[in-house]
């Protein structure tokens, strides 16, 4: 069983010291973030934009949740990383296809996705097959999926059906399959070639980190000197002053943060940039398919669900590039 | 609760991702008549399963009888919903199903009906039978609850067995009444218009 599956032999991810003080600094946030959205929400009316504190308070919310899910998965190891995320993969699919329109005809092919490439994914991703994993999404069910459309016999449609479910398993299964996969890297310092000796569970909580701070920071730089505004049918909020105040500042915060990765202050500061561009290319690119859609989020589509789609965006577009950024740069040469 | 029952109204909830929604309309327990569109088979089992349980348990789904007494599975499944079986063939004076439906709920149970008769694969609903009109005929006491459910059909659509989770939306409205002298024909698409009214809320 190990053999085939090498993280259920790997050793506690918590015993790093580095990776506890970037918990624990993301606890006092966290903590001081809730009291700050109770304290605001206890003001009184008229004082404060009460969507705004909502918002606020909602998001507060799902950090709680991401940061549990992190925890967690530190706790139970990289198995139990891999089994949550492929829970949030499994949500964020449904969110997808519920809010795409696919016909009769779709629906053994959706079985699929759902119940063999979902699963799959993620036990490739836990055996930590990297040659199967990468591919077995982009390739094979890029090309399963059109012809079991095909087989059903409905023709209506067929390249843009195909399409949209071929897109909702790419985004919301393989790319963020990548996220759990950052925990089995083995790496090295690049300056001198050693073994590095930082858990890699503190670089997955850097990269969350680093992805939920390059959204926050677009936001609020958008808020305060935002005008030029990027796409006004795609999203109204995001501008052109947003993007690159947020890049900026969100390299200074990873740069500040190199001590928890096996990065150098200048590779933390690249590194955090790529993240926060791939994150607003996600954020974009969800928007778009909200718009499309006629949606606000994917949390209203379906009344009282979560609308966890709305809050990975981000992830799901950095991971991948995040991975193997780092597997390529950093990753220990096995011969 | 019996056991099956449990087990198949977590699976079913679980399976649908169904979010209820109460609009002006309070889970009370009192004698109703929940009348919905029909899309898939699971319809029935996800509206059951959708009630609190107190109420759940005094409620009875109404369905075919040719359907639910095919197999072993599917009768013991009907027999732990507590379900009303209904000929559809075999309709005679004497066993009215509208009088078998209100006999089945005594004074102290609800149903569940689905007056389209048959699951309907359009977009929109097709009209209603007239059994839920002779039932309010009879029992003029019973509040008639609209449900309307959302995206059941593409869970389970009609032809598959093998369910895809996605997520559904129960939604339940306001009660309605038989006016006095109100017609057949106008009051079942009055009922009809209930029911798709909560798409849109």
């Amino acid at each position: 069983m190990v053999g085939y599956f090498p993280m259920l032999a790997a050793t506690p991810l918590l015993d790093d010291v580095r990776t506890q003080w970037l918990v624990g600094i993301l606890l006092l946030l966290l903590v001081t973030a809730s009291l700050l959205g109770r304290l605001i929400s206890g003001q009184a009316d008229g004082t404060v934009n009460v969507a705004q504190v909502r918002t606020f308070r909602h998001r507060v919310r799902t950090w709680w949740m991401m940061m549990s899910i992190l925890v967690a998965s530190f706790i139970l190891g990289p198995i139990g990383a891999v089994v949550l995320f492929f829970f949030v993969s499994f949500w964020a699919l449904r969110e997808f296809i519920t809010m795409t329109p696919t016909r009769g005809g779709d629906h053994r092919t959706l079985f699929w996705v759902f119940f063999a490439f979902t699963p799959l994914q993620y036990v490739l991703i836990g055996m930590n097959e990297y040659s199967l994993f990468s591919i077995v999404i982009p390739v094979y069910a890029s090309l399963f999926i059109p012809a079991r459309i095909a087989i059903s016999g409905d023709e209506k449609r067929f390249l843009e059906r195909s399409a949209k479910i071929h897109v909702g398993l790419l985004i919301c299964v393989y790319a963020l399959s990548y996220t759990p996969a950052i925990l089995q890297l083995d790496l090295e310092t690049r300056v001198d070639g050693e073994p590095w000796k930082g858990s890699t569970a503190g670089l997955l909580a850097f990269f969350v980190l680093i992805t939920q701070a390059g959204d926050v920071l677009q936001y609020g730089w958008g808020k305060l000197v935002g005008r030029r505004i990027i796409a006004p049918k795609v999203n109204a909020n995001r501008s052109w002053e947003g993007l690159i105040g947020g890049i900026c500042s969100t390299s200074l915060l990873g740069s500040l943060l190199w001590w928890v990765t096996p990065f150098q202050v200048w590779e933390a500061a690249l590194m955090s940039m790529i993240v926060a561009i791939m994150g607003f290319a996600g954020g974009m690119t969800m928007s778009a398919i909200k718009r499309d859609r006629g949606v606000q989020d994917y949390g209203t589509l379906v009344r009282g669900h979560l609308g966890v789609l709305d809050r990975i965006d981000s992830l799901c577009f950095a991971a991948p590039v995040f991975y193997h950024l780092t597997r390529l740069f950093f990753a220990t040469t096995t011969s | 609760m019996k056991l099956t029952a449990h087990v198949l109204s977590v699976a079913a909830k679980l399976i649908s991702g169904a979010s209820v929604r109460w609009l002006n309309c309070d889970p009370e327990n009192y004698q109703r008549i929940y009348f919905a569109n029909h899309t898939s088979h699971l319809d029935a089992l996800v509206l059951w399963a959708s009630l609190p349980r107190h109420i759940r348990t005094l409620t009875r789904p109404v369905a075919a009888r040719d359907y639910w007494e095919k197999t072993r599975l599917r009768r013991h499944i009907a027999s732990q919903l507590n379900v009303v079986l209904i000929d559809r063939k075999d309709i005679k004076v004497h066993k009215s199903p509208v009088k078998f439906m209100v006999d089945a709920m005594g004074d102290t149970h609800s149903l569940i009906v689905f007056p389209e008769g048959r699951r309907n694969t359009g977009e929109e609903m097709i009209a209603f039978k007239s059994g839920l009109y002779h039932l309010a005929r009879k029992r003029p006491d019973l509040e008639l609850v609209p449900v309307y459910m959302d995206n059941l059909n593409r869970v389970l659509p009609r032809g598959e067995f093998l369910p895809v989770p996605l997520l559904s939306c129960i939604t339940i409205g306001p009660p309605i009444w038989l006016e006095n002298d109100e017609k057949k024909m106008d009051f079942l698409e009055r009922a009809r218009e209930a029911v798709q009214r909560l798409k849109e809320m």
